[in-house]
């Protein structure tokens, strides 16, 4: 079931923070993408998504292009300060 | 008045009207959630190299909510389908379960994960005293293993007293493994157990000291923005049992002999919340505890 999957997704998470990919970076992003992941499986099967009216899939268009949106703001707001890159 | 559209679908939009209103709030919470979660990105990208504390938080316990938040997003999965299928009784057990998981979660934070941070302490060495304390900071091991600085001493602060009273010249603390044997390879990483402070006790003069405060959000943007994620987070948790709660006492058994299919929209809502509580815990939790 999708409760058991995420719950060795969870496991999967924790064993993966303790291996080292050669970079910071790199552990960041796989931790991240599982939890895409997961988010995915939340929303697609917990939240029924996946068989879901058009409206709610175009309030969430709209959402993903404001929240995008919010983060391409950090990213430029980043080369704004002179600090330690 | 009569609420229009509770069970029945609004035939311009073809749902009812509540699945409509918790996906708008649902899209507002992630632009809520959103400004916080790029507050995070913004503060950690431009922390300076050993600013950004890394195992300081508990990962079993982390791993052990994670797990009972995911278990409770199941129950209320089930809890609802027990009320399309009219089985009352199965429905108030799921729910129960559901309401205690949320309980378990919010407890294991407030009466344990919090009140450890508040108890903890944490001393920023000045830049020119950080070789006065080389036995505890172990900085040029770190260089040679190619690890951040460490530029802070942690650990059980035994004269609490120093932190208010200026004529106390130092801090006496009982001192985390990383800086009680700071050269050991051990130490390297973060302990997936929790390690509680060891029985080695360091003085450190305040006048080394840049800033010591206890593990609050003043303590850095590390914990400021800790404790505002899960805490907003946790206020989130907390809404969403009350609400499970309402639905679970005899005032809705009212409702469901009335109107079941209303009381099933009601729980479908509920739940829908309270995945998308569960799939914030998703993120915060690598972000704060893992990475």
């Amino acid at each position: 079931m999708v409760g058991a999957l995420l719950l060795v997704f969870t496991g999967i998470t924790v064993a993966l923070s303790y291996v080292d990919f050669g970079a910071r970076k790199a552990n960041i992003a796989v931790a991240m993408l599982v939890a895409t992941l997961k988010a995915g499986m939340v929303a697609a099967i917990f939240m029924h998504l996946a068989a879901e009216k058009r409206l709610i899939y175009r309030i969430l268009i709209f959402t993903g292009f404001f929240v995008l949106g919010l983060f391409w703001l950090i990213y430029l707001a980043w080369y704004d300060y002179p600090v330690f890159h | 008045m009569e609420i229009p559209y509770t069970v029945s679908t609004r035939p311009d939009t073809g749902l009812w009207n509540a699945k409509v209103g918790i996906w708008l709030f649902l899209a507002s919470e992630v632009m809520l959630f959103g400004g916080l979660f790029s507050a995070y990105i913004f503060l950690r990208l431009d922390a300076p190299p050993g600013m950004w504390p890394h195992g300081l938080l508990n990962v079993p316990v982390g791993t052990m909510n994670t797990a009972i938040l995911i278990l409770s997003s199941v129950t209320v999965v089930l809890a609802w389908a027990a009320l399309k299928m009219r089985r009352y009784r199965a429905y108030w057990w799921y729910m129960l379960a559901t309401i205690l998981c949320g309980v378990i979660f919010l407890t294991v934070k407030l009466v344990y994960e919090w009140p450890q941070k508040f108890d903890h302490f944490g001393a920023y060495i000045k830049p020119e005293a950080l070789g006065k304390y080389e036995q505890y900071l172990g900085n040029e091991h770190a260089a040679a293993k190619g690890l951040p600085p460490r530029l802070e001493i942690t650990g059980h602060l035994h004269n609490r007293a120093a932190l208010t009273d200026p004529n106390i010249k130092e801090y006496e603390v009982y001192l985390d493994p990383v800086n009680a044997d700071p050269t050991n390879p051990a130490m390297d990483r973060p302990h997936f157990l929790y390690v509680p402070p060891t029985h080695k006790l360091a003085p450190i003069e305040k006048e080394d000291v840049e800033r010591a405060t206890m593990f609050l959000p003043t303590h850095s943007a590390y914990f400021a923005s800790y404790f505002t994620i899960t805490g907003l987070h946790g206020m989130h948790v907390l809404g969403g049992v009350l609400v499970f709660i309402y639905m679970w006492l005899p005032v809705s058994k009212k409702l469901y002999q009335r109107n079941p299919e209303h009381l099933a929209n009601r729980v479908e809502v509920a739940g829908l919340f309270w995945h998308f509580v569960d799939l914030i815990w998703i993120f915060v939790f690598p972000l704060f505890y893992l990475l």
